[in-house]
């Protein structure tokens, strides 16, 4: 058993990616996830494991930080909240064409613009579609809970590492902010030089020996028909984590007639809305997607199969909904619940949004 | 006869350095890029660093600087470089880092990353490459441009009321406490070469030193964006950039 301690999200996240490893930490402060680099500039971790933090000046430049850090080979993190994420985009988009492992963790806030600073899901498009420009992804996970904050730190750099790709750790102002019981992982070592060159030494910029040709990390190809093959590989592999990848949860499908469609803290609020309906003698049933991209198309298209009906709870004004929809393609009717703007919804609310929307509807 | 059949070891008063690589340079005719290449590649093989040296290439016409140098390269997003490059020194504080920008990538949009790298004092070297112009994009108006200078988007010249005035990124980051050396060269001659060489080692050194950023411009021509021959070109930057842009050393600390 790990070390046991009561930690907000945000400082869950922190301490996470300190003990897997990470090389390096850039980031700049915004509500609701500033804890994470308070958190790393009190501990101090380059004292302890070299652990590289830096405040940067903005956020388009801690995430070309994390672009420069990645095309290293080194294991680099950026964590901001909704406003914060749309000046990341530019470098993500660098980073996902150059194909390099990378994290970026969205403390989702309420939008648009300045928005609020209390909790939301409204980035859902911007995470999963790409979000900056050109045909992209990124693997995207969505925690429901401070342990899950911890733990897909390690989760999400495994595949990205292993697929070449940007991951983001897709949370909010609730799982950020919200202190829970969470099981620590030991301290793993930082890679070493000779562990880089051995893992990525066809690609990251570490100096170029004379054992082997030099190393350019570009996402430039000004040869359409490179650049086609290129995108062509990128898309090759994303096809290959709707495969491989998916990450779900499901709770009380076997009977289900209707199904709640809910990822973090909105999944949290579904499991006590699923238990008022059960006890008033409406079957439900709850999934939960924990991989966004890639998303549980497979599994929701099975379940259209059986239940009469899906209602995708979201605190936005509906975005997963789409891709449920494009998964059931037609066959139940789907609809979206949500309150918005930095508003929880309640466990009654969605109860009578499923009755109305679609037991009646 | 062929150039190959003069090309012998023994008609060779001056060999290229082994860290420029054989791909043909995709530059104008007196373009100043290409000289400036070639000075990097002599002084990191003069310094034997090659293993140890990562650039940082921009986004303008240099943003292929890594098809002729045979070191590693990251390609950053426009005006991005230094934020790449205090990533890259700060997780590997052997190697020598440096960004290679032009004005409008290190002057305009990338304005802020260059400031407050500068002011952190990341242990990298800054070449900035001083047009006055986007070659790149086809010589639009850069933050560099002269007063009265015609562009594309200043086809009547540069009009300061319009435009604000031409900006001297080199004395700006001379200001911050991070700068160790500031040196603004050109490349025009041989004895301009000579000396913008000894700046450029220099920069590297301070790396060894740990002392700081360094940071040399180089008041350059852009023959195509100026719509003038090489040559008059090179007469245009005499008359017109050295006096609003003055070579020589400003801070070596
Ligand atoms: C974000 C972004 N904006 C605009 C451009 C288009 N662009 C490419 S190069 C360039 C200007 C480059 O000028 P400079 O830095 O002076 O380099 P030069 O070509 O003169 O050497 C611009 C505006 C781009 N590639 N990316
Ligand atoms: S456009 Fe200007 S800067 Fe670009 S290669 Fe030609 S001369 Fe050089
Ligand atoms: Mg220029």
């Amino acid at each position: 058993m790990g070390e046991l301690r009561l930690m907000k999200g945000n400082e869950a996240i922190a301490e996470a990616a300190i003990r897997y490893g990470v090389d390096g930490y850039f980031g700049y402060p915004i509500t609701p996830q500033s804890e994470v680099i308070e958190t790393l500039m009190a501990r101090k971790p380059w004292e302890e494991t070299g652990m590289v933090v830096v405040q940067a000046e903005s956020e388009v430049a801690a995430a070309n930080m994390l672009y420069g850090g990645a095309a290293c080979g080194k294991k680099v993190m950026t964590s901001s909240s909704s406003p914060g994420v749309s000046l990341k985009l530019e470098a993500i988009s660098y980073i996902a064409g150059a194909e390099l492992p990378a994290l970026v963790v969205n403390v989702v806030r309420g939008g648009p613009g300045l928005g609020t600073i209390q909790p939301a899901q409204s980035d859902y498009f911007q995470a999963v579609k790409g979000g900056g420009h050109g045909d992209y992804h990124l693997i995207v996970f969505a925690p429901n809970s401070v342990q899950e904050m911890a733990d897909f730190v390690e989760d999400t750099y495994e595949l990205a590492i292993k697929y070449r790709n940007p991951a983001m750790i897709l949370s909010d102002g609730i799982i950020g902010q919200m202190m829970e019981k969470v099981e620590l992982k030991d301290f793993k070592p930082r890679f070493t030089d000779a562990e880089i060159k051995e893992k990525f030494g066809s690609w990251a910029t570490t100096g170029k020996t004379p054992d082997r040709e030099r190393n350019i990390v570009t996402s430039l190809e000004l040869q359409s028909e490179l650049q086609e093959k290129h995108n062509h590989k990128l898309q090759a592999k994303y096809q290959q984590m709707r495969e491989t990848e998916v990450r779900f949860e499901s709770t009380n499908t076997e009977d289900a007639e209707y199904l709640l469609v809910a990822y973090g803290s909105s999944s949290r609020i579904c499991r006590k809305a699923m238990e008022l309906a059960r006890d008033k003698g409406i079957k439900v049933g709850l999934l939960r997607p924990i991989t966004l991209f890639p998303f549980p198309t497979k599994q929701l298209a099975e379940l259209a199969n059986q239940v009469k009906g899906m209602l995708s709870v979201e605190m936005s004004a509906g975005q997963m909904v789409e891709d449920i929809r494009l998964a059931v393609n037609g066959k139940v009717p789907v609809e979206h619940f949500g309150r918005y703007g930095g508003i929880i919804h309640s466990p009654d609310e969605i109860v009578n949004a499923l009755e109305k929307q679609i037991i009646k509807g | 006869m062929e150039v190959k059949d003069i090309i012998k070891e023994e008609n060779l008063a001056y060999k290229k350095t082994k860290v420029l690589t054989d791909n043909e340079m995709h530059y104008c005719p007196g373009c100043t890029h290409g000289v400036v290449h070639k000075v990097i590649a002599e002084v990191i093989e003069e310094k034997d660093i090659q293993e140890n040296t990562i650039g940082i290439s921009p986004v303008g016409c240099s943003v292929l600087a890594y098809n002729y140098l045979h070191i590693d390269w990251q390609e950053a997003a426009h005006g991005r470089a230094p934020a790449l490059a205090t990533a890259t020194s700060r997780l590997m504080p052997d190697k020598y880092v440096f960004t290679y920008q032009g004005d409008g990538d290190l002057a305009s949009i990338g304005a802020a990353e260059i400031i407050h790298a500068c002011n952190r004092g990341e242990n990298i070297v800054v070449i900035f490459i001083n047009n006055g112009i986007y070659g790149m994009t086809g010589g639009q108006m850069a933050p560099t441009t002269l007063e009265g200078m015609p562009t594309s988007t200043s086809p009547y010249g540069r009009d300061i009321k319009l435009s604000g005035h031409p900006l001297k990124m080199t004395e700006l980051v001379a200001n911050l406490p991070g700068t160790t050396f500031v040196a603004r060269h050109s490349a025009e001659t041989a004895g301009a070469v000579r000396k913008l060489k000894k700046a450029i080692r220099k920069a590297f050194d301070n790396i060894d030193e740990k002392k700081g950023t360094s940071f040399i411009e180089v008041v350059s021509t852009c023959s195509s964006g100026w719509k003038l021959t090489p040559e008059a070109s090179n007469t245009w930057m005499k008359e017109n950039m050295f006096p609003f842009y003055p070579l020589g050393i400003i801070k070596d600390e």
